[in-house]
């Protein structure tokens, strides 16, 4: 119970300081936004059902990985984050708090580019319930990767330099824009080794109905990946930030 | 059983040994001061007791609870307060209290009320609304200090409570500090500042290179180094006059004079007070103040470490006290 009361006033914490800040909203509303509107503009015929899979991974995938990254390396940097290291909670609550708060700023990145999509096209067909899994997957592989960043990085600008290292090749590399399949051919085992490829083809699926993978395959992997990076993550904060 | 026993403790980074096989032990509301300079070690023991750097060998216990093995348990029952104040910026006082309270998992109906009185007994009431990067570097200190009050711990680490802050919050700090020991608290103090370490301490550890060098109640660590007793005696007459004079009276005493017209009197034995003033009320000379001369507590820390006093005030200068 008390490590409940801990987990719940760090996520309401995370959310009052930094997710409903001006600048991070406007960052979570103008980001997916301009690239939605990019995306239509790029492609005038191209079918917004289709793009949107794309559109709500990047959007969850920048939003994420970025936001967590800097909060955690800026609380580092001004000791603040000992205090979450001296209470006495688990690493792991401590490390489920803090994603909570991106998972949920992810999941309202991805809804940006629905709305906006809103205003064009028929939802009939979307897969709500399968929608909603596949963001919040990826928001929570993606948050744990941000966190796994913060872990490396000592400064602000170490962690957005590492998380772009990250994130653009994955834009690439998981289906979003280009398929896997129009990929060189030695390049396609990476497109499987990343997370992201697994929870766009579920959003694919939830949107269009057109999965690539086996809906089965991609269920298996995204836990996998959740589950290996939570404990590398706890491994590494037990290893570099306790010293 | 005492409340902190650390044993054999050391932590070594690479080829570089920052506390080199320490060992002491606190006993239940005892306020222990460690004094030593700049790198000596004091904060990386400390960050070894709390939880926040494992030791390279070494046994540490609080309240009988292994650090190493249950640190989460021993953290529930310390209170600690860094050498920099770490709250949040961006959150006002009342809720930084409320929620360092929380990661302790005090409910709301606890921790509010324990908020507003620490914020009224810190003087801190009408600063409770403001934002912590608002805050002087003073009330900065007392924030963090009620903040690592807030769940009632057993145990108090303060890490240089009174560094770089100004003179009222300071012994505000250390009245607070004397009110916690008479509640029962264990207190465990680093600093810089002797003349602190003297006034509040039960004990003190001199820490020097990574080694305890000295450590016990202040009387103790200046009788360590007090061979002898010397008595100063103010006179209305020359002194240098009477020197020839005492000494021939009293051959076991050593005498000398000082610049101020006084004069010092040194002997291997307590120095019997009478019979001296007696030789001056017989050659009619008026003794205004006749005083022991004790070492202080900074001569102490300065024949048992080797390190001149005036680098614990340069490391207070870099901290920008």
């Amino acid at each position: 119970m008390k490590s409940w009361i801990a987990f719940w006033n760090i996520l309401k914490k995370d959310v009052k300081s930094y997710y409903l800040k001006p600048p991070n909203i406007s960052w979570g509303i103008i980001f997916p936004l301009s690239w939605t509107l990019m995306q239509l503009i790029r492609s005038p015929g191209g079918s917004i059902l289709e793009l949107l899979p794309g559109l709500i991974s990047m959007s969850v995938l920048f939003g994420t990985t970025s936001m967590l990254a800097v909060t955690i390396t800026f609380e580092r940097s001004g000791r603040s984050f000992e205090r979450l290291l001296l209470a006495p909670i688990s690493i792991s609550i401590m490390v489920l708090a803090k994603i909570a708060g991106t998972v949920l700023f992810g999941i309202f990145n991805a809804f940006v580019p629905v709305i906006f999509a809103s205003f064009f096209i028929d939802f009939s067909m979307v897969n709500w319930g399968l929608l909603l899994f596949a963001v919040l997957m990826i928001a929570t592989t993606s948050a744990l990767m941000g966190l796994l960043i913060a872990v490396s990085a000592e400064q602000v600008f170490e962690a957005q330099t590492f998380s772009n290292f990250f994130r653009f090749p994955m834009l690439f590399l998981c289906g979003l824009f280009i398929p896997i399949s129009s990929l060189p051919v030695f390049l396609r085992p990476l497109s499987y080794c990343l997370p992201l490829t697994y929870g766009t083809d579920i959003l694919k699926g939830a949107i269009t109905g057109t999965n690539i993978l086996s809906p089965l395959l991609s269920f298996g992997m995204l836990p996998v990946f959740e589950v290996a990076l939570f404990f590398i993550c706890r491994h590494n904060i037990n290893r570099k930030w306790i010293l | 059983m005492a409340m902190v026993s650390v044993t054999n403790l050391k932590k070594t980074y690479g080829n570089f040994t920052a506390v080199d096989n320490i060992s002491f032990e606190i006993e239940k509301g005892e306020i222990f001061g460690f004094l030593g300079p700049n790198g000596a070690g004091k904060t990386s023991t400390i960050n070894m007791i709390i939880g926040l750097s494992r030791p390279t060998s070494g046994e540490i216990t609080v309240d009988g609870i292994d650090v190493k093995q249950q640190t989460k348990k021993a953290q529930a029952i310390m209170g600690i307060v860094p050498d920099e104040s770490n709250l949040y910026n961006e959150m006002d006082g009342f809720d930084n209290l409320c929620f360092c309270a929380a990661l302790y998992g005090m409910r709301k109906e606890e921790r509010e009320p324990k908020a507003r009185q620490l914020l009224e007994q810190f003087r801190l009431k009408d600063a409770g609304k403001r934002p912590f990067k608002a805050y002087s570097k003073g009330m900065r200190r007392k924030l963090t200090i009620a903040a690592a009050l807030i769940h009632s711990p057993q145990v108090l680490f303060l890490d240089e409570p009174t560094t770089g802050i100004d003179v009222e919050s300071s012994r505000q700090i250390r009245d607070m500090i004397l009110e916690l020991k008479k509640k029962g608290t264990t207190i465990f103090f680093t600093t810089h500042y002797i003349e602190e370490a003297e006034r509040i301490c039960d004990r003190i550890a001199f820490i020097a290179e990574g080694q305890i060098v000295a450590s016990g109640t202040v009387s103790q660590l200046m009788e360590s180094v007090s061979h002898g007793h010397a008595i100063r005696f103010v006179i209305d007459k020359n002194a240098e006059s009477s020197v020839a004079e005492l000494k021939t009276h009293f051959k076991e005493n050593e005498v000398t004079t000082s610049p101020d017209n006084s004069l010092v009197m040194v002997s291997d034995q307590r120095i019997p007070l009478f019979p001296v003033m007696e030789f001056f009320h017989d050659r009619e000379i008026g003794v205004y103040e006749a005083r022991e001369i004790r070492p202080s507590l900074e001569d102490v820390f300065v024949k048992l470490t080797g390190i001149e006093s005036s680098v614990l005030k340069k490391d207070r200068e870099k901290r920008g006290c």
